[in-house]
This record gives C-alpha cells, structure tokens and sequence, in this order.
C-alpha cells in the first residue's frame, strides 16, 4: 500500500541549522495496516507524514502508495490519494466558512474543481448524516462559521473531512494532543471507528504509550530519523508500557528520557 | 444648490471608484493579501482605455481591452508572488512601479484629454438624452449591479470556493488538494481585471488619462471598504459585503466632496484619505482594549452569578 524506501531529508542543509530528520528511512504497509508512531521529541514522525504528504521535497529515495510514484509530486496533487489531521485544530478547516462550505471543499479533495456550485444540495443531505454521527450537534448548525466552533470540535470536524471521501492512506500527527483529556477520548474513539468502519490504512503519530499499544495492528518506534522499532499483530498485543520504556532507553543511549511520553497516561 | 450638484457628482463618481474597491476586497479581504499593484493597474486602465479611443476604437471595446491590461497586470504580480516566491507587497510594489513606465509609453506622453474622443457616458446621452452626471451613475449602477451578480456566483462555486479557502487558511486548501498558487494568481488576475475597468469607467467620466491617476487608489479602496463594514457592520452576507463596499466609496466621495465645499485644499485630500483610513483601523482596536478593561474584575473568577464580595 505505502513503500517508503530509503528516504532521508536533510533540513538546512550546509548551514549552522543543518538537521538531518530522516536517515535512510523504509517503512512497506500492507493494506488495511493501522500503524501507531512513537518516539522522542524530533525523531522524525511528522517529517516522515510530511514528506508521505508532499509538505517538502524529499532529498533521495521513494515513496510508493497504491502502486504510483507520489516521490516529486506537489503537495496538491497527492491530496487525492491522502486524508490528513494535524496536530493543531485550527490547521485542518478554514475559519472563516461554513461548516458546510469546509465540508463541500474536502468532498472535492484531489478532484477538479469547476464553474458548477461549491455545495449541492445532495451534499448538504449527506453532510447532516455524516455530522449526526459526531454526536456534538454540528448538524444542526451547517451554516455556521466553523472559526465559532471549539478545537475538539474542529477537530472532530477534520477528521470526518478527512474520511468524506476515502483516502488510501489517512495520516494522523498527534491529532489529539491539543484537546482536553475527554475531547481527547472522543475524538481517538471517533478515529478507531471511522478506520474499522472504512477499513483505511492509516498512520497514527501518539504519544500516549498507552493509546499507541490499545490502537491499531502496528507500533512503530523512531528514533533520530530511524524506525527503531516495529511490531504487529500478536506480538504487539503483549507489548506493555514498561517493555515501550525499556526499548526507548535502551535507543536513547541508556539516558533516562526526559520527554512527554514519559509522562502521558 | 452647488452643494446637491457636487454630492450628486460625487456619488457618480464614488460608484465608478466603487468597481475598483470591489477589486481590492477580492485581494484585501478574500486572499488576505494587501495588492499594491492596485495604483499602477488603475492608471493602466485608464491610459490603455484613453490611447485606444483616440486611436479610433469604439469605446466599449477599450473597456475590454482595459480589463484584459489589468487581469495581465494582476497576473505579473501573482507569479512574482508564487512563482519567485517575493513578498506579495513587494510583488505589487514590483508591478506597480514597472507600470507606471508601461502606461507612459503606452499614452506616449504623460496625459491624454478626450475631450473631443467619444466616450460611453457620450454616446449614451447622445442617444438618452439625459445629463453625463445621470448617465454615468446609471452606467456605474448597472455596471455595479452586473459585477456584484457575478462575484456573488463566481465565489459560490467551486473554483471560488477554492480561492477563499485559499485566503482563509492556506495549508488546509493545499490539504485538500488545491493548487493555491493558482488560486492567488487567478484571484489578483480578476481583482487587477476589477481595478483596470474602473480606471478606465472613471477616465472616461471625467474626459481625461493620466498616468498619476492611480496615485493613492490602494488607500482609497481600503477606505471605502471600512466605510462600508462601518456602515453595514462585519457579520453580513457576502452579498451586502460586496454591496458595502461600494456604498463605502460612494460616501468616501460625499465626505470628499463636503470637505473640499467647506474650504480644504485639494493638495490636503491624500493626507486626509491617510488620516481617515488610520482611525478607521484603529478605533476597533481601542474600543476592543476599553471592552477588555472595562470588563475585567480582578475579585470574580468570571462565572455567572458570582460577584466580588
Ligand atoms: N521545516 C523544518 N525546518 C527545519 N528543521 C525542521 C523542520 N521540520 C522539522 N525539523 C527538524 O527535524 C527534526 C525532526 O522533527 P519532527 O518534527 O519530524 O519531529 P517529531 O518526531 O515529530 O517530534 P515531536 O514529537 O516533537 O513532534 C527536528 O530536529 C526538527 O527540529
Ligand atoms: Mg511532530
């Protein structure tokens, strides 16, 4: 489905700033693979989302999904194939249009836009089904500026952009590390139905231990622009926290790491 | 009765200026970029509309040629911008300067008087019988009328769904698969189209091209659009927005029009529209920090229903 090979990016490259984010990266997901990301601070997670979505030029290798070569293609055209939710909730929708409006923009994703109208009516019909399913009342309030809408809601409201129209791959970077600790439960459960329900193939940047092991199929570990660490299916089933700590000290060095993911429950 | 001829005047001539502060709120408020090349384009309307009259070409065609000038100009500033990456205000300060040389050698000389060329306003009073002051405020509210129509549609759909995304939040447009570089292009190519056809409406109204007529545009537009959100307030439909904005300059030109009547100097117009334009940006600005002042209460915790003891 998803074929990383051999990608490394260098940011700054030459300066006093140089940062090599990603080393000789591989990562080959099979279809319907939901792979939770761990790792310290600037390891490398969302670089890797970025340059799967086209957010920078990558400096060598190869990216695959579903079979095309997406490696030099702008960000726009590879936005047919992606759904994306960002760690900020105020970076997935457009503030100053309508629930409705934001909605009929990511139901066009990746497909020409012409001179025929931004929302049809079909559309407002399936969009009151697909936002009863939130369960916040959004439905209700189609026409409203989503700028008046709280960040869980936001980003409730992204992620159902996300999946409006299947993505082969939905790429998820800490989508609910900015919200309260229930909008976050909501929002993470919201995630696990639409995957399940959809069957997507997705990656999921965490760093919550905890969550990382509850969800998905797949854990993946980076470490200084590298997966350290990758397990599925069964074996991930037994992992616990304390083995991810074990793991993640022994790459770090033996350091006790000092990071937020020492601290999430 | 001198009063009610210059307001009357000035309300003909804020309608036409009106289609340029349409322009400017395409770039200003929908892609949230400040255009300078607005001054440069608005004099190229103008000089473009006046050579080609003279030159023997019917005068409504110039408008047309107008237009296509300033979508061109619009274009130029949008790939400086996208393209080469320049800041968008320096990439119309870019266009802006560069035309002003364009519109020299497209006049040939710095001032082109049509007093003898037909114009529009011309032919329609030949034909109506009506005063130019009528005419060109029927023109100008039909003109008005059809723009504002077509903006309403063109912002609706798709493609105009997309540049207001675009101005709105640019990562989510690029996201969702828009190809924003062209969004902001597109959108400074028909606001420079707007700004053009109004240089060359106005050139036309008062009998003369003049490659400094665009000085000062830019503060102008941004003008009549506070004016119009003064007026009509921020929360409206996005066809009263549209309609405000014109309203806007139309009561721009009326206070212009009372103040030079009351005595000012027309050399102390510009320093005017400036002060205007700085209040008007900055009195929602202390009225919001007095709002925060006056509301904050260090003994309340902010819930309903509990005062300070
Ligand atoms: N646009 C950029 N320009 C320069 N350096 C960058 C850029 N983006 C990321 N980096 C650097 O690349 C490294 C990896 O960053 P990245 O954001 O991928 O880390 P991360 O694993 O997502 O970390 P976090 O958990 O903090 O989000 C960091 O050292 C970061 O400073
Ligand atoms: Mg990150």
């Amino acid at each position: 489905m998803l074929n990383i090979s051999h990608v490394s990016k260098t940011f700054n490259p030459g300066t006093v700033t140089e940062k090599q984010a990603l080393r000789d990266l591989n990562l080959h997901l099979e279809p319907e693979d939901f792979v939770t990301i761990i790792g310290g601070n600037g390891a490398g997670k969302s670089t890797m989302l970025n340059m799967v979505a086209g957010v920078y030029p990558i400096d060598c290798g190869t990216i695959y999904l579903d079979g095309v070569n997406i490696s030099r293609r702008p960000e726009y055209k590879r936005a047919s194939l992606l759904g994306r939710v960002f760690q900020d909730p105020m970076m997935g929708t457009a503030a100053g249009m309508q629930i409705e409006e934001n909605m009929a923009l990511a139901h066009r994703r990746g497909r020409r836009r012409g001179l025929k109208w931004g929302v049809t009516k079909q559309e407002k019909e399936i969009f009151h089904e697909e936002l009863k399913r939130l369960g916040l009342g959004l439905e209700e309030r189609m026409t409203a500026k989503v700028g008046l809408l709280s960040g869980g809601q936001r980003q409730a409201l992204t992620l159902l952009m996300a999946t409006l129209q299947k993505p082969k791959l939905l790429l998820l970077d800490e989508h609910t590390a900015a919200l309260d600790p229930r909008t976050a439960k909501k929002v993470l459960s919201l995630t696990e139905e639409m995957v399940a329900e959809a069957r997507l193939t997705a990656l999921m940047v965490t760093h919550n231990m905890k969550d990382a092991l509850r969800l998905g199929n797949r854990l993946i570990m980076m470490h200084e622009g590298q997966i350290i660490y990758d397990v599925r299916g069964e074996e991930k089933k037994k992992l616990k926290v304390e083995d991810l700590l074990k793991k993640f000290e022994d790459a770090s060095g033996g350091e006790f790491a000092n990071d937020r993911m020492m601290l999430s429950d | 009765m001198g009063i009610m001829l210059a307001i009357q005047g000035a309300v003909s001539q804020g309608i036409l200026w009106g289609i340029m502060a349409l322009g400017i709120y395409l770039t200003y408020r929908i892609l949230d970029v400040a255009d300078l090349t607005v001054d440069g384009s608005f004099a190229l309307g103008g000089c473009t509309c006046a050579a080609l009259i003279t030159a023997g070409i019917n005068p409504w065609l110039s408008l047309v040629a107008a237009v296509i000038a300033g979508m061109l100009a619009g274009f130029v500033t949008g790939l400086l911008h996208t393209r080469c990456e320049i800041p968008a205000i320096l990439a119309g300060i870019l266009t802006q300067i560069g035309l002003y040389s364009i519109n020299l050698r497209i006049m040939g000389r710095s001032n082109t008087p049509l007093l003898k060329s037909p114009t529009i306003f011309k032919q329609l009073s030949g034909v109506t019988g009506l005063g130019q002051n009528w005419i060109s405020m029927i023109v100008g509210l039909v003109f008005v009328a059809g723009l504002i129509s077509v903006l309403y549609w063109f912002f609706g759909t798709e493609i105009g769904s997309a540049i207001r995304a675009t101005g709105d939040n640019e990562r989510m447009a690029r996201s969702l698969g828009m190809n924003t570089n062209r969004n902001k292009v597109l959108g400074l190519a028909i606001s420079n189209g707007l700004v053009a056809l109004s240089g060359a409406m106005v050139t036309q109204s008062q009998g003369y091209a003049d490659v400094k007529q665009g000085t000062g545009a830019i503060v102008i537009g941004l003008a009549s659009i506070i004016i119009g959100e003064v007026i009509f307030g921020k929360k409206t439909s996005f066809g009263t927005k549209l309609l405000s904005v014109v309203v806007g300059s139309a009561v721009y030109r009326i206070i212009v029009a009372v103040v030079l009547q009351l005595g000012l100097n027309t050399d102390d117009l510009k320093l005017l529209t400036a002060l205007l334009v700085a209040a008007a940006l900055t009195v929602p600005v202390i009225l919001e920090k007095r709002k925060q002042a006056a509301s904050y209460d260090p003994m309340t915790d902010g819930s309903a229903g509990k005062g300070g003891n």
